[in-house]
């Protein structure tokens, strides 16, 4: 789960993270009480899920409370890169003597948390480690004891910090790494960390990405839940609990098992038509199940038909079938639906579907091209 | 021979008492698994399917000889289960439970490591040797006894591919479904090695998908290889930055995306289909 900016300060705060003084605010009227209430100058955020937010003009710096209230009454409402803006973080701007990065995230191939540090920071730090890997210093922590305070230090060194930050940055990634561990991360990123004037370090920018696995253990993130989802559909499929990503396609696919539902995407795109969606129904084919699935894909307008791809393992392509039946006949459904089953009591699975008004396909790349044609 | 398991495996279900745990234990049971013990929390001296069932998996490997622990604990409890197994000193665990908290796998998996067990898992459909010994949840139907080896992080993907197989006529001698998430117990380039020494093996069918960097680690090591690998992947054309559900199929940045595994697996003489139904004409050519 991705997490907005100030709901990441939020919880880096409640840890001993130094995060700038800000508000959260909804309208030009909060924004400029709460930089009057500053009396300094100010760095007005939009709070939205896009990469490069700076340079497409999401973030702004204002002198005063009336230059503040008037950057956010353009901004709040308005669009970036193709997102509403419907709140901005308002902080007090800060003395920027160094920016460096620090980051925290999973390590697949390691099966570690890996600790990152870099003394350029506050630009793509993609590019760095693409480009000037040397300029990054990394870590992994052993799980069995966390991130010891030695290993900090030689990172810091290693990543040629100003010295007169070590002691700060210390402190800081202890906390940052409590609060990764705390709130069940997989990304705790911030660019740029500045050093300021005084020498103390402090989170001018905050990443966090939330484990979905992990939820449960942390009810009290449950309503920021509703605010990750930026696509309508996916929010709603979130709601019923159906793995479903929107990919903006004209083909809907459902299927059961994701590495099966992403090679009928890939047969569905080399056939030379594009899928709409990624939809895993996952084990079993209840009607309810399946009536869920195909609402869903079908609340995409562009959607203009369907791929039904089934291998029958452990649940029988009969039982797959009836289902399917079940659900269609009591939907309205404009487009046509291609079923492709295989496995376990295929032939029973697909005699049942042959009365049916379903259009049965053999292979996967039979269904594949009868969708695309159909639908050209 | 085979790969892991055999028809010498003795079984405990972690989990045995769950609906999944004991739909799956019923399954195995009718595929000829030697299912010797259960084990829940609090339920010992009870008996599922004729299976007697204990408090801890100490005690069911002290009573029963159990060696392998197939885990159907729920994902709250799932890291915990496999590090009581891995502490009672089995040789292997198949952890089937989807949805365990990443942090508790980086725990349990680097605890694992340090142990003599193997593990398998999690978020996998399990392990099959065709006519010996099925540990997990894939339909025992679909395969059948022969010489290909197939390690696969996907579940009904490999059913679909492993079904192509038999059809053809290409038996297999061990499948391992080593789980789509984002930290396992064992990745190809802890399967494959295994497959080059077994003897009843002569090619191996590996299945792999975007995201990570297991399939780039594993073509180091195909490339040391006397046996004909031949590798399907999935999601190639997925867009970028997008999570497949379950799948830990994201790709972010250059790593991880199907060009590079593809790039990695030709490089290392693994000649890839396009689609699944390829599968077994590449077979046919690597073995002569």
């Amino acid at each position: 789960m991705k997490i907005h900016e100030y709901q990441a300060k939020q919880i880096l705060a409640k840890f001993g993270v130094p995060v700038p003084a800000g508000e959260v605010c909804t309208t030009a009227e909060e924004v400029e009480r709460f930089a009057a209430s500053l009396a300094r100058p100010v760095v007005v955020k939009a709070q939205v899920h896009v990469g490069g937010r700076g340079k497409a003009g999401g973030i702004k710096v204002a002198k005063d409370a009336s230059e503040a209230r008037q950057i956010a009454a353009d901004m709040l409402g308005s669009k970036l890169k193709g997102l509403t803006v419907e709140k901005v973080l308002v902080e007090e701007a800060l003395d920027i003597r160094r920016e460096y990065y620090l980051g925290i995230t999973i390590d697949r191939a390691a099966q570690k948390n890996a600790f990152m540090i870099s003394s350029v920071g506050g630009v793509d730090i993609e590019q760095i480690a693409d480009k000037t890997p040397e300029k990054i210093s990394k870590l992994h922590v052993d799980p069995a004891t966390g991130l010891l305070d030695f290993q900090i230090r030689q990172a810091c060194f290693a990543a040629n910090l100003d010295p007169a930050a070590i002691a700060s940055t210390l402190r800081f990634a202890r906390a940052l790494y409590d609060a990764y561990i705390a709130i069940d991360g997989s990304l705790a990123e911030i660019n740029p960390l500045v050093l300021t004037g005084d020498g103390s370090v402090i989170a001018a920018d905050a990443k966090i990405n939330i484990d979905d696995n992990a939820l449960f253990r942390h009810p009290e993130l449950a309503e920021w839940e509703e605010e990750s989802e930026e696509d309508e559909i996916e929010a709603e499929a979130h709601r019923r609990h159906i793995q479903y990503v929107r990919l903006g396609g004209d083909i809907g696919i459902i299927g059961n098992g994701a590495g099966l539902v992403m090679t009928t995407i890939d047969e569905v795109n080399r056939a030379g038509g594009r899928a709409a969606n990624f939809l895993d129904i996952g084990g079993g084919a209840r009607a309810e199940l399946v009536r869920n699935a195909l609402e869903i894909v079908l609340m995409d307008p562009h959607v203009k038909g369907l791929l039904f791809n089934v291998f029958g393992g452990i649940t029988r392509c009969d039982e797959v079938a009836r289902g399917i039946i079940e659900a269609t006949s009591t939907m309205d459904i404009k487009v046509p639906v291609v079923i492709r089953l295989a496995g376990t009591m295929e032939a029973e699975g697909k005699a049942l579907l042959h009365g049916a008004s379903l259009i049965a396909a053999d292979t996967m790349q039979e269904a594949a091209a009868t969708i695309v044609r159909m639908t050209r | 021979m085979s790969i892991l398991i055999d028809e010498k495996a003795k079984v405990v279900v972690q989990g045995i008492t769950g609906r999944e745990g004991m739909f799956h234990t019923a399954q195995m049971i009718e595929y000829g698994t030697n299912i010797v013990a259960g084990m829940t929390p609090s339920k010992g001296g009870i008996e599922v399917l004729g299976i007697p069932v204990f408090d801890t998996v100490r005690e069911a490997v002290e009573l029963t000889g159990a060696d392998t622990s197939v885990i159907f604990v729920p994902a709250k409890h799932a890291a915990d289960a496999l590090l009581e197994a891995s502490d009672a000193g089995l040789d292997l665990i198949v952890c089937i439970t989807e949805g365990i908290p990443t942090q508790d796998m980086i725990l349990a998996a680097n605890l694992v490591k340090r142990s003599r067990t193997h593990l398998i898992g999690p978020n996998c459909p399990g392990i099959i040797s065709p006519g010996k010994c099925k540990i997990g949840i894939m339909a025992g139907s679909i395969f059948r006894q022969g010489n290909i080896g197939v390690v696969s992080r996907s579940g009904t993907l490999t059913y679909e591919i492993v079904d192509e197989l038999t059809r053809v006529g290409f038996g297999q001698s061990t499948c391992v479904g080593i789980g789509g998430d984002p930290i396992l117990g064992s990745t190809f380039a802890d399967i494959l090695p295994l497959f080059e020494e077994d003897v009843e093996t002569e090619a191996v069918v590996l299945v792999g998908e975007i995201g990570g960097s297991d399939e780039e680690v594993a073509a180091e090591y195909i490339k040391l290889m006397s046996k004909p690998v031949v590798g399907f992947i999935s999601g190639r054309t997925a867009p970028r930055g997008k999570r497949m559900g379950h799948a830990g199929a994201i790709i972010s940045g250059k790593t991880g995306t199907a060009e590079a595994k593809v790039e990695a697996l030709t490089a290392a003489g693994v000649p890839i289909a396009n689609t699944p139904i390829e599968i077994a004409d590449l077979l046919k050519t690597a073995l002569g």
